[in-house]
């Protein structure tokens, strides 16, 4: 092909982009809805640290992120390719010690090791990943346990991976992204924003992608799937590696931008059913469900305590009191999921369809 | 109809709760606020009501008998955290710049992960992190972590205790060349804590130091009693912690192991780690810087004003007394006496946190003063000081005779100076890492 062929396919094609651009943003604007949506978010998630203060910045938006971060890995694994695991907090604890491994060991600097972090995590989901090829549903969930102990056990068993520190526990060193301290809590939260929106929009698209449609093609029924030529294994495997590399950086954020320090006692089984809970409540292979999702398990909690305390603080027992939270907060999962087994992502949706036709229907 | 009557009625408890709200917030203008994360449910709640109970009990009697301290009323609230650090944190960061015109003066962490996990932020916040018998040993240095207090003994200390028990046992340090002391460990932070003060003293003594893990949680430890009975040590320390420990008692009573020459550590050492062992735990020992019992003088005057009087939050008054109700009243002493002290150099006023960091560092509580406010015997005399953050160190050691906790010894101090070069090398370490430098003391005053 000579040059002046493929500049002129070139020009060709960028035309083409911007045509569809100008269409889709045409849609966007006929519409209405989408782009506005978008612009509040993104304002939303850049303007309210400004005028918020460190707790909710600390405490709040920041873990809440990096939840919605660690579903989005498994919902990838779990809700597109239908692949069930309970080793969530496993490869968040490689994402985590590979990062620091990096940082300490190798003298990398953060933006590396992080994504090196991450890089390890999916080898690691990759190897675990190898027995779905022969075992299905729950019996692959008992392999992922297997990982998830297994994980546990290897970063308390060889003290390099916490620096031979008495505690076994791994702490932050000072970082910087591209000569920027990350040290107080708004820097923090910018550094988890960005990223977790990068990866989402990644997530996105590659859900949208050949490799996506595979994997939904699996999860719906894997023989038919092979029948039509996707390489089945194939597609489960990079699944694995796939969710384990968002868990992996999920996992060391919520080292080096949330908590500080932790050890593996971070990333246990509870971990684990944490993520999993999350994508069952926002909603199985929906992108925005693990948003939901998230602040659902890790905020709902939050707010009924808050509530507890600005009402009936020293009214009633302590100790009832948060059995009461705890009574209502599982009420809400059951009501949640009888009302709507596909989660709230989906709940949402529908509501959304019933108010567009809200005057005439009802 | 039964709804609206229910709406009426909710309205009116909401209506009466904001209002009630209103009233207490106003009292509690001119009082020290002081958050508790708790754990009263979760996997430890067995510890943390009774633990919660004790510390609530000091804090009401102080209040509403002593009228406060020095005039000023503690106002306390408690967070639920089932001690997961995430929690911990989440609470902190809520707490951390005080409520109604009362600034935070310190923040109980009463978990280790937690403790570690806040350690830097604490340090930018000035706010000093009280976590008794726990927390980061290295930073009962003072000089390099001026926000962190390992207050009363630290885990160098319950390792040093248990040995300097062991010598007395045996009739001297020279006796304990070639014994085997084998440490059974929970596999975790706090079970391998005590490793390297363990391993200097086996140097220095001469015994031989054997280190055995147990998995989280504990459930089956066959194994590794099966290990020791091959060892066959002279003196087994137990350093496990929940469900592990009545299971280790209980495997050691099975493969012969004498229950009587196994050595609890602090968090080995509670009712709730010796009932379910059964008779399998009678005679078993333990460290005890909080010593179990009811008998004590300050026990006399909680019964007489906080439980008779039917204020107390112990919900089974059978407990009054337990090990981990001793432990919520002697840190509530502990934090009650710092706020005391504080008070006399900055005026009776809820404190900040630099002054509650002041006031932590010159603390003094001598015989006289445990005489005064009826800890003899319950507590040790401290004294805390900038450079050392611990400031005790000592423990007792209490035997389970089946039914209660009976005290054996008085209070056996560890050996501080052998430990304190390891806690200084430890803290530098850190002061590197972190890129911190010492205080220089000498320019406080």
């Amino acid at each position: 092909m000579s040059v002046s062929t493929q500049c002129a396919l070139f020009s060709l094609s960028a035309a083409g982009w911007i045509t569809r651009m100008r269409l889709q943003v045409g849609h966007w604007f006929s519409h209405g809805r989408v782009p506005y949506a978008w612009l509040v978010l993104s304002l939303v998630a850049v303007g309210v640290p400004l005028v918020s203060g460190d707790y909710w910045l600390n405490a709040i938006l920041i873990p809440f992120l990096i939840l919605s971060l660690a579903g989005l890995g498994l919902n990838v694994l779990t809700g597109y390719a239908g692949q069930t695991s309970l080793g969530s907090g496993g490869f968040m604890a490689v994402g985590a010690f590979a990062t620091y491994a990096c940082l300490i060991h190798f003298q990398l600097s953060f933006l590396l090791a992080i994504f090196l972090g991450g890089g390890v995590a999916a080898l690691v989901g990759l190897f675990f990943g190898l027995p779905s090829a022969k075992i299905k549903g729950f019996y692959l969930m008992v392999t992922s346990l297997a990982a998830q102990f297994f994980l546990e056990w290897v970063f308390v068993k060889f003290p390099w991976f916490y620096n031979y520190s008495s505690s076994a526990t791994i702490s932050s060193p000072p970082i910087t992204v591209f000569g920027w301290a990350i040290a107080s809590p708004l820097s923090k939260y910018y550094l988890v924003l960005v990223l977790v929106s990068f990866l989402t929009w990644v997530a996105v698209n590659l859900t949208r992608s050949q490799v996506g449609r595979n994997w939904m093609a699996i999860r719906d029924m894997d023989t038919a799937a092979a029948v039509i030529g996707i390489r089945v294994h194939r597609s489960k495997i990079l699944a694995f590696a796939i969710s384990s590399f968002y868990l992996g950086i999920a996992g060391a954020l919520w080292v080096f931008a949330y908590l500080g320090s932790a050890g593996v006692q971070s990333f246990s089984l509870q971990r684990s059913f944490q993520v999993l809970f999350i994508i069952i409540i926002g909603g199985l292979g929906s992108i925005s469900g693990n948003f939901i999702g998230a602040a659902f398990i890790s905020l709902l909690p939050l707010l009924l305590d808050f509530l507890a305390h600005t009402f009936f603080a020293r009214m009633v027992d302590a100790g009832l009191l948060q059995n009461l939270q705890k009574v209502i907060f599982g009420s809400l999962i059951v009501w949640f999921l009888i009302k709507e087994p596909e989660g709230i992502a989906r709940f949402i949706s529908h509501l959304r369809g019933r108010l567009a036709v809200w005057p005439l229907r009802f | 109809m039964k709804r609206p009557f229910f709406t009426q009625s909710l309205l009116a408890i909401a209506l009466s709760a904001s209002l009630g709200l209103g009233a207490v917030a106003t009292a509690f203008a001119a009082d020290q606020y002081v958050p508790l994360p708790t754990y009263r449910v979760g996997p430890y709640a067995s510890s943390g009501t009774l633990w919660w109970a004790g510390t609530l009990d000091y804090f009401r009697y102080i209040n509403e008998v002593e009228g406060g301290i020095n005039g000023v009323k503690i106002n306390y609230e408690e967070f639920e955290t089932e001690w997961s650090p995430d929690r911990t944190v989440e609470v902190y960061e809520r707490v951390k710049k005080g409520k109604n015109g009362s600034p935070l003066a310190f923040f109980f962490t009463h978990s280790t992960p937690a403790s570690y996990a806040l350690i830097e932020k604490a340090a930018a916040d000035k706010i000093p992190l009280i976590d008794p018998a726990g927390g980061r040993t290295e930073s009962t240095d003072g000089t390099v972590f001026p926000y962190a207090f390992p207050l009363l003994f630290n885990y160098y200390s319950q390792a040093s205790t248990g040995i300097n028990f062991i010598a007395q046992k045996e009739g001297g340090f020279d006796k304990l060349k070639g014994k085997k002391i084998v440490t059974v460990y929970h596999d975790s932070a706090y079970g391998r804590e005590t490793q390297a003060a363990i391993k200097l003293l086996a140097e220095k003594y001469g015994f031989e130091n054997i280190q055995i893990p147990v998995a989280d949680p504990g459930n089956e430890q066959s194994p590794q009693w099966r290990r020791v009975r091959e060892i066959k040590p002279d003196w087994v320390f137990l350093r496990t912690w929940g469900v592990s420990t009545p299971v280790a008692i209980k495997t050691a009573a099975r493969f012969g192991i004498p229950v009587d020459h196994i050595i609890g550590d602090v968090w080995a050492g509670s009712e709730a780690d010796v009932i379910p062992a059964g008779a399998a735990a009678k005679g078993y020992q333990a460290l005890a810087p909080y010593p179990g019992g009811a008998s004590f003088d300050v026990h006399q005057r909680l019964k007489k004003h906080i439980l008779d009087a039917g204020k107390s939050d112990l919900k089974d008054k059978k407990f009054f007394g337990s090990v981990y109700y001793n432990i919520g009243l002697v840190n509530a002493a502990l934090a009650v006496e710092a706020l005391r002290t504080g008070y006399q150099k900055f005026g009776n006023r809820p404190l900040n946190g630099e002054e509650g960091r002041w006031a932590f560092e010159h603390l003094v509580i001598d015989n006289a003063r445990l005489k005064t406010i009826g800890f003899t015997g319950l507590l040790q005399p401290i004294q805390i000081t900038a450079k050392d953050h611990e400031g005790g160190g000592a423990a007792r050691i209490q035997q389970w005779d089946g039914k209660q906790w009976q005290l054996k010894t008085d209070w056996i101090q560890a050996d501080r100076d052998t430990l304190r070069p390891l806690i200084e090398a430890k803290a530098n370490a850190y002061a590197k890492e972190k890129g911190i430098t010492r205080r220089d003391l000498s320019k406080e005053q």
